[in-house]
């Protein structure tokens, strides 16, 4: 007999989008203003939402959320903490409950020994996106506005960063970006992450910086 | 060795055509045996600007369906010797061109020709993508402001994985960075990007600096391309060509230097 399939377990990089609240002309509003600089950034990208701040009681109307999100180029596969009741009534919806983020760093980290860093020594340009798999990234080269850096591992970027850098893609909040000029779109380390819309703060505009969590999960930009 | 040179930008209007029209005639002008094809199905005009559009009789898309050989299709240039301009259809749609007819033309005019030059349309879709897959050189063609500098990074990015020569593992497509409409004073008082902010972005080699001039629409109207006139936009391709022919030629047109005493007294020459 042909075989139909093979079913294999894959660590895709997912971002949640934690709400803070279920109104959504706010979330509406703020994912205009966060997504406008970059239109193209989002495009039939996958997102769980994230409940663990909203009120346990809340009764999210996933099939509302899942129309605003995808306007916005976000598709809304599934859900991660909230009630019991919460989590059922997104499964009703045909979401996926994906499992709270482990405590236990080591469990989130792959099981396979990480394999050598990615070096890519060519500019990488607008519209190109490099993904280091189970391991960290290096850029030799200027990375350009519109350009995106994913690794699982640390990212070093030994040049102008202008594009968008992600370490910790499958959620090691141990993950670090070391950056030679901080210009950067986007920073993000396990799925928090900060845009610049507004402008980078001027004591680390073009610095070299590290970016790592502090043990409250914000995005810490700092010179070295 | 015969060789296939795209003139590409992302970005339209920025002088792609305008580039293709002066760089195959200035090729053509030093001896090199030039044949200048427009990609730009549905949009012809680099045969308006080169005065031969009364003269098209078969176009690239005749040419790609057999109704025409290349040899019944190819148009002789009028103001230079060793320049053919092979047209693009203003009837046909787009979908007509096709990998495998670009690869046959190309490999037949390399047989004649030292350079075949490929006039790209805008974007980055499949027009785009069949004038620069084949391509050994590109010249990209970029204005001073961050739209135009944003699209050439695009189309730079697209050529280093995309190319022919990218899919096969052979050595790149060379970059040439050829920046247009530069108008040195809005670059001094900052209102436009100057070369070195430019360069910064794209990071290949700048091959040369064309002026913004009227000359470029005057030349265009009279269908004889500026390098045939005497102007800055004529040096300036000049120097292009020379560069792209192994020669060191100093940089011009790149500074703005505020009009002196005498210039002021006695007007510009
Ligand atoms: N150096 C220059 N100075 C002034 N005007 C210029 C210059 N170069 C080009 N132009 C003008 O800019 C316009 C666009 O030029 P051109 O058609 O060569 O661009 P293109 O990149 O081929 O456009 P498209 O993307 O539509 O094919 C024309 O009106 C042309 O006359
Ligand atoms: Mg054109």
């Amino acid at each position: 007999m042909t075989q139909a399939f093979k079913l294999k377990v894959a660590n895709l990089p997912v971002w949640v989008l934690h709400v803070q609240t279920l109104q959504a002309t706010l979330i509406a509003r703020q994912l205009q203003t966060h997504l406008q600089q970059t239109p193209d950034f989002f495009s039939n990208t996958p997102v769980a939402l994230g409940l663990s701040a909203l009120n346990p009681e809340a009764q999210p109307d996933f099939a509302a959320l899942l129309q605003l999100l995808s306007q916005h180029g976000l598709r809304l596969v599934g859900v991660q903490g909230g009630s019991p009741t919460q989590q059922a009534a997104a499964v009703a919806a045909g979401l996926a409950v994906f499992a709270d983020a482990p405590a236990n760093r080591s469990a989130a980290a792959p099981s396979s020994a990480p394999s050598p860093a990615l070096v890519i020594d060519k500019p990488v340009r607008a519209g190109q996106k490099i993904y280091a798999e189970n391991a960290d990234l290096v850029v030799l080269a200027i990375v350009n506005a519109g350009a995106e850096l994913i690794a699982d591992g640390d990212i070093h970027v030994y040049g102008p960063l202008r594009g968008r850098a992600m370490a910790g893609a499958r959620g090691n909040r141990q993950a670090r970006i070391f950056v030679q000029g901080m210009e950067a779109e986007l920073l993000s380390i396990a799925g928090c992450f900060q845009m610049f819309e507004d402008g980078i703060p001027a004591d680390v505009r073009g610095k070299p910086v590290q970016i790592y969590l502090n043990p409250a999960e914000e995005l810490v930009i700092e010179r070295w | 060795m015969s060789k296939v040179i795209v003139v590409t930008s992302g970005k339209g209007g920025v002088g792609k055509t305008t580039t293709s029209a002066n760089f195959s005639s200035g090729l053509a002008l030093r001896g090199k045996r030039t044949a200048v094809i427009d990609f730009d199905v549905g949009l012809r005009n680099l045969d308006l600007i080169m005065g031969c559009e009364r003269r098209v009789v078969y176009d690239i898309i005749d040419v790609i369906n057999g109704e025409a050989t290349l040899k019944q299709a190819l148009i002789k240039d009028k103001n230079c010797e060793n320049l053919y301009v092979l047209a693009a259809s203003q009837t046909r749609d787009k979908d007509a061109l096709t990998l495998e007819g670009v690869e046959r033309i190309l490999n037949e005019l390399k047989e004649t020709f030292d350079c075949v030059v490929c006039d790209s349309p805008a974007g980055i879709e499949s027009g785009a993508f069949m004038a620069m897959y084949f391509a050994d050189e590109a010249l990209v063609v970029t204005n001073p402001e961050v739209s135009s500098v944003r699209d050439s990074d695009r189309i730079l990015g697209i050529m280093a994985a995309k190319s022919k020569r990218a899919v096969e593992g052979r050595p790149p497509i060379k970059e040439h960075l050829l920046i247009t409409r530069y108008d040195v004073k809005r670059a001094a008082s900052e209102e436009m990007l100057k070369v070195e902010d430019i360069e910064d972005m794209l990071r290949i080699p700048l091959i040369g600096v064309v002026p913004e001039s009227e000359s470029v629409l005057a030349a265009s109207n009279s269908g004889v391309p500026a390098i045939h006139e005497k102007s800055d936009v004529a040096e300036a391709y000049k120097d292009v060509v020379a560069r792209f022919l192994g020669e060191d030629v100093p940089m011009r047109f790149t500074t703005y230097t505020k009009a002196g005493f005498f210039k002021r007294l006695f007007g510009e020459r």
